[in-house]
């Protein structure tokens, strides 16, 4: 393990709440609906990170919570099987209900897992209803996901047959390349989890083979392990590095041999090395500092280090699962310095002082860093691009050196003028 | 519980940032956890502002909840007095912090600084977010002038000539993520300034706590946002009797009064009411050849209550609209809203549900809507061409050119952007005189571009539904030919005023000849 120096840092946070993996999350599953129980607050949050993405209805919503239905518990639960009714009336095609907890949810106690039980008996045979907490006092951003995969391992069926699972939402696109490579690898059965139908839930037992495609999973994986799922230890595939080693583990798993997979990924490697150079050239020696946010970060770091030839000058992450991130960590350079949680000004100040070329944060702190003239790359762009894989590589360096080339064009001295 | 899918307002607590973001020198430490902290992107993304909204935000995890949580606001209040130095301090609670009662603000008051503390209390189940800018507004300059109070003799409009200098005025209500509010306080104060009116103070845009103080300097208060000033402006008529304008200056019929309002109470002579008329091109443009067909155009109107009512004005006294639809989601100004309503002849639609206001609007099959982003995208579903006059902000409604709503500039900006999403006039006649042309069949594309295509889907769409709807009506087939001849911007219109008439006539069959003698009938 290279020497990795961890530090800790508590403070006022500039994080997104776990609500706001509903915003990928929907558009994953087209047949499910997430129901915010919570305040105006949630509603206007979801709203505002969702921005101008949605044009038809939108697969979420928020059962805002008022006045009368904090005076009596009793009455909130009649009040959201009201909005339950009404909701599915008017959505009919919805199969999977999530209902979504929320800060001011927890705070009084609402006991959605009890209305869920209920309504699963009422709705039976028509609509499913699962609970999670996506509230801010209990998580960060991407870990709103976790809490949604976790809410419905119990509804997976068993099954001892062999199988590769999938596991974190990845993009149709990169999900579809992926199942090529693992079929020309020779492991024909793959699925994926989240599936692309809420209804269509993998199996899984003890021959369940679980790959992570995202680093955030940790509540998930547990369950995973507790149904005998076998977890198969790797970086993410973030990169030709990360996606490389990644192939490697799953096929060490399935008993395929190195050979087999470094005949089929090299030329996509080869490629992609090509693709990388021009992001390449911009990137080199440039100095970068990320803000924890999507949790993604341990990941990015190592591939714009090691791909890319980037220094790191400070590692935020919002919180650290050593064992999940074990394989990422490893593959850091020495020194590099890991800081989970966050004091948003003490590091604010931090990123001042080391100036940085470029910072990976949140939506809100970037345009007041560029015009203190850092340039920025936000996190959230990460979690609904199309990242993940050899072939992406490319495209994820993309992602870092457009601020960067755009600054050179808007200072460029080119231009003259009077 | 109250289920929303989208949302016009947010909550109280945002409003109150609205203040502070607008304001120098201010902090306000809000008691929220961590998820809160995405409203600063509504002005770092929105506003496309370069500095952090001046707010910290203590960010509460479960984890401090078995612990003590009021050490927690006590360490973040003294970390942002320490770091940031305001010279005031707002202090207040989001809805879940509400629902721990640590009371910030007590907590606030007795740490011993030496800045006026504002504790804000805005009840986040019950209330939103015009609301809580109002109150805030409110609280602050009820706390930074309460103490001149009891000094301060009632102040005389007409004190200016007493003290032998030209009037002074404060412009209150523009805030940040208002609806155009940064040119709308340059426009006013250019046309005040042409009148011989000084500009005292404008806040909350701008203004530091001084210039708080310093609102009692002026003569008269110019009510801009009644959604946001209204209370302050109450307050300071009770406690130093300034008088305030009622008259929001939108439209040149409401600049023209505005300035009336601002001139009776300073006792000004008035210019010239013919020449103040030819400050904008509105009124020229709008009785050129051209805008002849904006003659009776169908208008349904939707937004917050400042802009709907005046929108509602210039849609009919300006433009020559009629007026099919008016509501509002303030529900504030309600009352206002439907005697404006009253007065159109329509129903007012008072509402937070845009799925509402998307039936409304469909029921009245405008030809233009004038709303917010929400009625941006149900027009657009519903292919009628659509402009934006309110809030909810956009990225696109911060524009980067001048563009206030407000005063002789204001009147123009509004002429070109509600007229142009509109076919322009001679363009229309000619279609309307060539309609029969090959052109004008199904696909042809217009300005509109794909919504055409949209909005003959939504037509046929409609129709399939429609062949076994309740009245039981058939379209046959030489009925459904002449339909698809009429071009596709009216089709709408006379699909329905044909049902309606075959219902009137109880025709169960729709023929060509039903669908002339429902023209005839009609027209």
């Amino acid at each position: 393990m290279s020497k990795v120096e961890f530090n800790k840092e508590t403070g006022p946070r500039e994080v997104f709440c776990g609500l706001t993996s509903i915003v990928w999350l929907h558009r994953r599953m087209p047949d499910a609906f997430f129901l915010v129980v919570g305040s105006r607050t949630c509603a206007h949050l979801i709203q505002s990170a969702a921005g101008v993405m949605i044009f038809a209805e939108p697969r979420f919503g928020t059962a805002i919570l008022e006045e009368k239905d904090l005076a009596g518990l009793a009455d909130a639960h009649e009040e959201l099987d009201r909005v339950v009714n009404d909701l599915i009336a008017r959505r009919p095609e919805i199969k999977t209900l999530f209902l979504v907890g929320s800060c001011p949810s927890e705070v009084i106690k609402l006991d959605l897992a009890t209305v869920a039980e209920k309504l699963n008996k009422r709705f039976l045979g028509q609509v499913r209803f699962v609970n999670y907490s996506g509230s801010g006092i209990e998580t960060t951003f991407t870990q709103g996901e976790d809490g949604a995969l976790k809410a419905l391992i119990p509804l997976m069926d068993s099954s001892n047959e062999e199988k590769l699972l999938l596991v974190g939402t990845l993009a149709n696109n990169v999900e579809d390349r992926f199942k090529k490579i693992f079929k020309n690898l020779g492991i024909s059965n793959i699925e994926s989890f989240p599936p692309r139908q809420s209804t269509e839930l993998p199996k899984i037992g003890k021959n369940t083979k679980v790959l992570l495609t995202q680093p955030y999973l940790s509540d998930t994986v547990r369950d995973l392990k507790h149904r005998g799922c076998e977890i198969i230890s790797a970086p993410f595939p973030l990169g030709i590095e990360g996606s490389t080693k990644w192939f490697l583990a799953a096929a060490k798993a399935f008993k395929i041999s190195e050979l087999k997979v470094h005949e089929i990924i090299s030329p996509l490697i080869n490629r992609s090395k090509l693709a990388l150079e021009s992001h390449k050239e911009i990137l080199k020696g440039k100095r970068l500092f990320l803000l924890p946010e999507s949790q993604l970060e341990i990941s990015l770091a190592r591939f714009l280090h090691n791909e890319c030839e980037m220094d790191l000058i400070e590692v935020g992450t919002p919180y650290l699962n050593k064992d999940l991130m074990k394989e990422e960590i490893n593959l850091l350079p020495d020194n590099t310095k890991i800081v989970e949680g966050q004091h948003v000004e003490k590091q604010l100040d931090r990123v001042r002082e080391s100036n940085p070329d470029l910072v990976v944060c949140g939506m809100g702190l970037a345009n007041p860093l560029e015009a203190e003239g850092i340039s920025t790359k936000w996190s959230i762009e990460m979690v609904f691009s199309p990242i993940h894989g050899i072939d992406q590589a490319a495209d994820l360096a993309g992602l870092f050196s457009k601020p960067l080339r755009r600054n050179q064009i808007l200072t460029s001295k080119t231009l003259v003028t009077h | 519980m109250e289920l929303t899918l989208w949302t016009y307002e947010g909550p109280p607590h945002v409003g109150a940032m609205r203040i502070a973001s607008s304001m120098k020198d201010i902090h306000y430490v809000l008691h929220a956890p961590q998820g809160d902290t995405y409203a600063d992107l509504l002005f770092t993304m929105i506003e496309r502002r370069g500095q952090r909204p001046p707010v910290t935000y203590t960010t509460f995890q479960a984890r401090d909840l078995g612990g003590d949580t009021a050490e927690l606001v006590k360490k973040n209040i003294k970390e942002a007095v320490d770091r940031f130095k305001p010279k005031t301090l707002l202090v207040g609670e989001s809805c879940t912090a509400e629902l721990i009662q640590d009371q910030p603000g007590a907590l606030a008051k007795g740490m011993g600084f030496d800045m006026p503390i504002v504790n804000l209390e805005l009840p986040a189940y019950s209330k939103k977010e015009n609301w809580g800018a109002s109150e805030t507004f409110y609280q602050l300059t009820r706390t930074l002038l309460k103490e001149k109070v009891s000094s301060s003799e009632k102040i005389s409009p007409l004190r200016w000539k007493e003290l032998g200098r030209r009037p002074k005025v404060n412009i209150l209500g523009p805030s940040l993520l208002g609806f155009r509010c940064r040119d709308d306080v340059i426009e006013i104060q250019r046309i005040l300034s042409e009148q011989g009116i000084d500009t005292n103070v404008v806040a909350p845009l701008g203004a530091s706590p001084e210039d708080i103080e310093r609102l009692i300097d002026a003569e008269v208060n110019v009510c801009l946002y009644q959604e946001i000033a209204e209370a302050s402006c109450e307050w300071l008529r009770r406690n130093f009797g300034m008088e305030y304008t009622n008259t929001i200056p939108i439209g040149i019929k409401n600049t023209i009064e505005f300035i009336n309002e601002i001139h009776n109470k300073l006792d000004l002579p008035l210019t010239n009411k013919k020449e103040l008329e030819h400050k904008s091109k509105l009124p020229w443009y709008s009785k050129s050849v051209d805008s002849n067909y904006l003659t009776g155009k169908r208008v349904f109107i939707f937004g917050d209550g400042t802009h709907a009512i005046a929108a509602a004005k210039i849609a009919k006294e300006e433009l020559g609209f009629e007026v099919v639809g008016l509501g509002t989601y303030s529900r504030e100004m309600a009352r206002q809203v439907r005697a404006t309503a009253k007065d159109l002849n329509v129903e007012a639609l008072i509402t937070n549900n845009y799925l509402e206001v998307e039936d409304a609007m469909k029921k009245a099959a405008p030809e233009l809507v004038l709303g917010t982003q929400m009625e941006r995208h149900s027009a657009k579903r519903l292919g009628i061409p659509c402009s934006v006059i309110s809030t909810p902000m956009h990225v696109q409604d911060v524009p980067a050119r001048y563009s206030p709503q407000m005063g002789w500039e204001g009147a123009n900006v509004i002429f070109d952007d509600w007229v142009h999403p509109l076919m322009m006039g001679l363009e229309e006649h000619l279609i309307d005189m060539f309609k029969h042309d090959f052109e004008f069949v199904d696909g042809h594309q217009s300005h509109l571009g794909h919504t055409a295509t949209q909005t003959k889907n939504f037509i046929n769409s409609d129709e399939k539904k429609e062949k076994n709807s309740k009245e039981g009506i058939i379209w046959t087939e030489s009925g459904r030919a002449e339909l698809t001849k009429v071009p596709f911007f009216v089709r709408g219109k006379v699909k329905t005023n044909t049902e309606k008439y075959a219902i009137l006539r109880g025709i169960p069959e729709i023929s060509d000849e039903t669908l002339y003698d429902a023209k005839a009938y009609f027209s």
